[in-house]
């Protein structure tokens, strides 16, 4: 077998353990759903009536923000877990195992994107609930989901590094949220990037996480009249896959290299 | 025959530590290898180095003829390992993680379900097998761990500290498990702080303390070194102690060992039964009351003792080498057998 095969589905034995586990200890999934429906409802009328999107209205603009701010914080799933594995002895079983070196990895990461067709489902319905609704063809939204999971895959293993680097499952909790809430925030993903001053206008309107965000909100047919005058905003798609593809290219070899080592 | 381990000058540091200080180890096909000392000693560091968990600082190790160094990944087909912590995944149930282990050893589906219910059977965990391994007690866990390590049929077996923190009946059992593997044919490392382990378990015995090997041997040949047998006197009050002492002191070949908490003293002797009714029809002209007295050949402990200058247990309660597995319950049960 080559190494890719044998990573795959060496990979696929280790994701069918970590969803094992979703169903042996179901509140870990429950809790990871609620807060998506709180996300949805809390924005949708707190500030569903304060923000102003010119042809749109604001509960659909920013459910887009909400999948992907949500499709994000599901990848610190990966460094929890990885955090949580090499501090336990199954790690040493796995090490010792004629297995693909990456297979821990690709299990883990591929665990991510079950997790997070969940709660992009579970936050569908709630969107639903409170007046989301698509406006283009069912096709195009579902491209808009598939965007927004390979883009939290590609995050997955950037969180898989932090996990692997840190010593405790807290450490990633606080690190991501540190990392992860300003990286949604200063984005289009709730308020235009336009709206922004100064220099958060620039960064979110090259952040990739806006990209995405943007990406998925012409999907659904939910962006409204106005137009973003930046290259990134204007070829959303484009550029989401450009990063996409850079994190993978740095951060796969970087975790597998980190797993490998031994102290 | 050939040979299954093979390392020469085995060097591991951390830091300023030095765990192995040129290890050199030979286990022949079709034996088992004890590998004894205290915690901290180095069994850990060398049982990583040869599952290609971890790579040596110098030296070099061989396992099935294959360098772990060179051929890590070869190595990891020939082996299976048990470590000193458990290594199962406390929300699958038995079954899930052995049928899990079988698919990473490429079994196929079928062997692999096939092998983990022959497993469950053979480890007595066939109840227990649909139950996450999270409810399961310390030994229940150890049997899951050493089956996981049996899944692939291995050539090589590697247990470290396989019975440490287990009760005396858990204990038992495994030891009947290793010995009937052993029967099959397996070539076993296996580590241990246990004398009387390595001497029901091992072929051969390698001694080791600070990294280095300090006596290799049979465990017959370990005890001759140490020449013949021992009296040991319990006497009923500790008054008589220095009294005792000086009886034994004239008849013994060596010091005079006591311990004053059970009013022990043991004296290494030559002339067997003979010096034994000496001992007692002296204690009996001075009057001093014994609780019990016997002849005994050296245990491994006095191996120990007379090689490192320090019994393992001593250095076991040692603050600073004081790992996890060192529960307050197994030096006690150790001290026990030690003296039976
Ligand atoms: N990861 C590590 N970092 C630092 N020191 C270590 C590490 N692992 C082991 N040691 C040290 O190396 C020595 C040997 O340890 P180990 O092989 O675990 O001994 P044993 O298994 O015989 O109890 C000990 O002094 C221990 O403290
Ligand atoms: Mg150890």
């Amino acid at each position: 077998m080559t190494s890719a095969a044998l990573a795959f589905s060496d990979g696929a034995v280790i994701a069918k353990r970590n969803l094992i586990k979703i169903k042996r200890v179901p509140e870990i999934l429950i809790w990871t759903l609620m807060s998506p429906i709180m996300f949805v409802l809390l924005f949708g009328y707190v500030f569903g009536g304060t923000i102003d999107i010119p042809g749109a209205s604001y509960r659909e603009y920013l459910i887009a923000g909400i999948f992907a701010q949500t499709v994000i914080f599901g990848s610190t799933f990966t460094g929890a877990g990885l955090a949580e594995d090499m501090t336990k002895g199954i790690i040493d079983r796995f090490r010792s195992l004629p297995m693909s070196r990456s297979a821990v990895l690709v299990g883990r990461t591929a665990s991510d994107i079950v997790y997070n067709t969940a709660s992009i489902l579970v936050m569908s319905v709630t969107g639903f609930l409170i007046g989301w609704r698509i406006r283009t063809s069912l096709l195009e939204a579902l491209g808009g989901f598939l965007l927004l999971l390979l883009f939290s895959y590609a995050f997955s293993w950037i969180m898989a590094y932090v996990g692997l680097r840190v010593t405790s499952v807290e450490v990633v909790n606080n690190a991501s949220f540190m990392f992860i809430f300003p990286l949604t925030f200063v984005a289009n993903t709730f308020v235009r990037s336009g709206d922004l001053p100064g220099p958060l206008k620039v960064f979110a309107e090259w952040n990739p996480v806006s990209a995405v965000s943007q990406a998925a909100r012409e999907a659904f047919g939910n962006t409204g009249s106005s137009l973003p005058e930046v290259w990134s905003l204007q070829h959303p798609v484009a550029y989401t896959l450009i990063w996409v593809a850079i994190i993978l290219a740095v951060f796969v070899p970087l975790s597998v290299r980190q797993y490998t080592k031994k102290s | 025959m050939t040979d299954m381990i093979r390392t020469a000058g085995l060097v591991k540091r951390y830091g300023k530590v030095v765990a192995l200080d040129g290890l050199d180890l030979v286990v022949p096909k079709g034996t088992v290898l004890g590998l004894l000392g205290p915690n901290g000693a180095g069994k850990t560091t060398a049982v990583r180095i040869l599952t290609t968990l971890l790579v040596p600082d110098e030296g070099t190790a061989e396992v099935a003829g294959l360098d772990v160094r060179a051929e890590p990944g070869m190595v990891r087909e020939r082996i299976g390992l048990s470590g000193q912590t458990a290594a199962v995944d406390e929300h699958l149930t038995g079954y899930e993680n052995l049928d899990m282990v079988g698919r990473l050893y490429h079994l196929g589906r079928e062997k692999s379900r096939a092998r983990a219910r022959e497993l469950l059977d053979q480890f007595d965990l066939e109840e227990a097998g649909n139950r996450p391994a999270k409810t399961y007690s310390g030994g229940m866990r150890r049997r899951l761990d050493l089956a996981a390590a049996l899944v692939a049929e291995p050539d090589v077996l590697f247990l470290d500290e396989p019975t440490t923190g287990l009760d005396p009946r858990s204990r038992a059992l495994m030891w009947e498990t290793i010995q009937e593997l052993v029967r099959g044919g397996a070539t076993v490392l296996l580590t241990t702080q246990y004398m009387e382990e390595a001497d029901r378990l091992a072929d051969d015995i390698v001694v080791i303390d600070r990294g280095r090997m300090i006596a290799h041997g049979t465990s017959d040949e370990l005890k001759t070194q140490l020449g013949g047998e021992r009296v040991e006197v319990d006497l009923a009050s500790s008054a008589d102690i220095p009294a005792a002492m000086s009886i034994l002191g004239g008849l013994s070949v060596g010091e005079v060992q006591v311990d004053e908490q059970t009013r022990r003293l043991t004296a290494a002797v030559t002339g067997g039964a003979d010096v034994l009714r000496q001992v007692l029809q002296r204690l009996a002209d001075k009057g001093i009351s014994v609780v019990d007295v016997g002849l005994r050949r050296p245990t491994l402990d006095d191996v120990f003792l007379t090689l490192t200058g320090h019994a393992a247990e001593e250095v076991a309660e040692h603050p600073e080498d004081k790992g996890k597995e060192s529960e307050p319950g197994a030096s006690k049960t150790r001290e026990k057998e030690a003296v039976r």
